[in-house]
């Protein structure tokens, strides 16, 4: 639920600065980036990702520790299926049935 | 002590667990834990068995699926049960119980259930779905609550009609002060919550120190965040001073993040009273949609029927999140109540202090088992 997951911006989305093309350990999604208003990222900087938004920018050291945390919390795998499926994408495969 | 060869800084945990040893002495000390992730994080890393036995951590309410009432799923089932409402949540809500069943249980009775990874998702199922509805049912504390907020503004910006959001955000502050209002409780220090902070700051934490004299410490999620916490509470509790301090600073800024605060104040406001599971009903704790929102608010939208449902009686939940008593020492616990069939709410989620004790103390009491039997 509380997850925070950290992503790399890849893009800005050009006729939409709000949000922009993260990576998560090779999987690219949108995000939104409209909590980040006040301190807008660019390319190459890392935030921290809850529910599809960005919630605080970070730097690439912390940014490591905690994609840490989440292995050894054992939430990488929950962590990837949310990024996964940012987008509405591979539903199918995530959805519970 | 197993879990210790996982950890990155052996040295370091050592000697945090060392100076924590020193600095306690013999007094004993109550130190709550409010977020339901450091929760999780105490039980995976054993961090009991590295911690004297005079530090006591207590769980508290700060696991958003575990605080909410079951009333208010069955509330949110009801609006869903109208035709071509689609029924979309996060994965965490899919299995909770509603007195008529789980979200999952009615999505195989028929109804039209999404499980959605973020808000801005559900507002794209409704993009993709104009002849339906899509219902989003909001769960969180002020780490999620701004997210749902843009999503709204968003769909008002652009007049999606078929969109709304039935919003169960609660507020983490007036649960502190619930539980240190509550008579059987007694308390030392507070371990803050980390994302929960990135957002609110820490500054509304100001009063548990001045007014409270309860130290707090923002921490983070890793076994040395949370021992290096404990260090900062014990150093402040031998000084006999009260502050608010700041272990999560890479991730944390004091202010909090302004632009997150201003979407929640642009869509929601106070609820006048909020019912938590385990604590009861708790003045100014939950969000509800403003006005200026009310299209897009499904309690505005729909007829709600505002189902309460009393938890069990011999649940003793409450009891349990105000550190009275341990999750083994409910009456229900593993026995009735356990994490596949849950009963109480602590029970609901992985991060419920019942369920993490459930699943991280029974597996070493197996492992244990099974290493005298080998022996």
């Amino acid at each position: 639920m509380c997850l925070a997951i950290p992503g790399k911006i890849v893009e800005i989305s050009s006729d939409n600065t709000r949000s922009a093309l993260v990576d998560v350990v090779g999987v690219r999604r949108q995000i939104d980036l409209g909590l980040l208003q006040d301190d807008k990222p660019a390319p190459g900087d890392w935030v921290l990702i809850h529910v599809g938004f960005a919630m605080s920018k970070i730097s690439e050291t912390d940014a490591l520790d905690q994609m840490n945390t989440l292995r050894m919390l054992g939430e990488i795998d929950g962590a990837m299926q949310e990024v996964q499926g940012y987008g509405l994408k591979d539903l199918d495969k995530a959805d519970v049935n | 002590m197993r879990f210790v060869d996982e950890f990155r800084q052996p040295e370091l945990i050592s000697r945090a667990a060392e100076e924590i040893r020193r600095l306690a002495g013999t007094r004993h000390y109550r130190m709550m834990e409010v977020c339901g992730g450091h929760t999780h994080a105490i039980y995976r890393f054993g961090l009991k068995d590295i911690l004297p036995a005079n530090i006591e951590l207590i769980h508290g309410p700060g696991c958003p699926v575990c605080v909410l009432p079951m009333g208010r799923i069955d509330d949110g089932l009801s609006i869903a049960q109208q035709p071509d409402v689609i029924f979309a949540a996060f994965g965490d809500m899919m299995r909770v119980p509603g007195t008529q069943g789980s979200p999952l249980e009615h999505k195989a009775r028929g109804m039209d259930v999404r499980i959605v990874y973020s808000p801005s998702d559900a507002l794209k199922l409704a993009r993709l779905n104009p002849d339906k509805h899509v219902m989003f049912f909001a769960i969180g504390f002020e780490t999620t609550a701004p997210s749902t907020a843009l999503t709204m503004m968003r769909a008002k910006a652009e007049g999606i009609q078929n969109f709304s959001v039935f919003c169960n955000h609660v507020t983490i502050i007036p649960a502190i002060r619930a539980i240190l209002d509550s008579p059987d409780m007694r308390l030392d220090a507070f371990i803050g919550p980390g994302h929960v902070s990135t957002v609110i700051g820490c500054r509304p934490y100001e009063w548990i120190a001045q007014n409270e004299r309860k130290p707090i410490v923002v921490s983070g999620f890793e076994p040395l965040d949370i021992l290096q916490s404990i260090v900062m509470l014990l150093r402040q509790l031998r000084a006999g001073e009260a502050k608010v301090e700041n272990q999560y600073k890479r991730v944390v800024p004091w202010e909090g993040n302004r632009a997150a605060l201003r979407a929640m104040a642009e869509v929601f406001q106070l609820r006048p009273y909020f019912e938590w599971r385990g604590l009861g009903f708790i003045s100014q704790s939950a969000l509800r949609v403003n006005d200026k929102y009310a299209k897009w608010d499904a309690e505005q939208r729909f007829d709600v029927p505002g189902v309460r449902v009393t938890d069990p009686k011999a649940a003793q939940c409450g009891e349990v999140l105000k550190g009275v008593l341990k999750p083994h020492q409910c009456k229900l616990f593993g026995r009735e109540c356990t994490p596949e069939h849950p009963v109480g709410a602590l029970m609901v989620s992985s991060e419920g202090s019942c369920a993490a004790y459930h699943s991280y103390e029974h597996r070493k009491a197996a492992m244990v088992a099974s290493l005298s039997s080998i022996a």
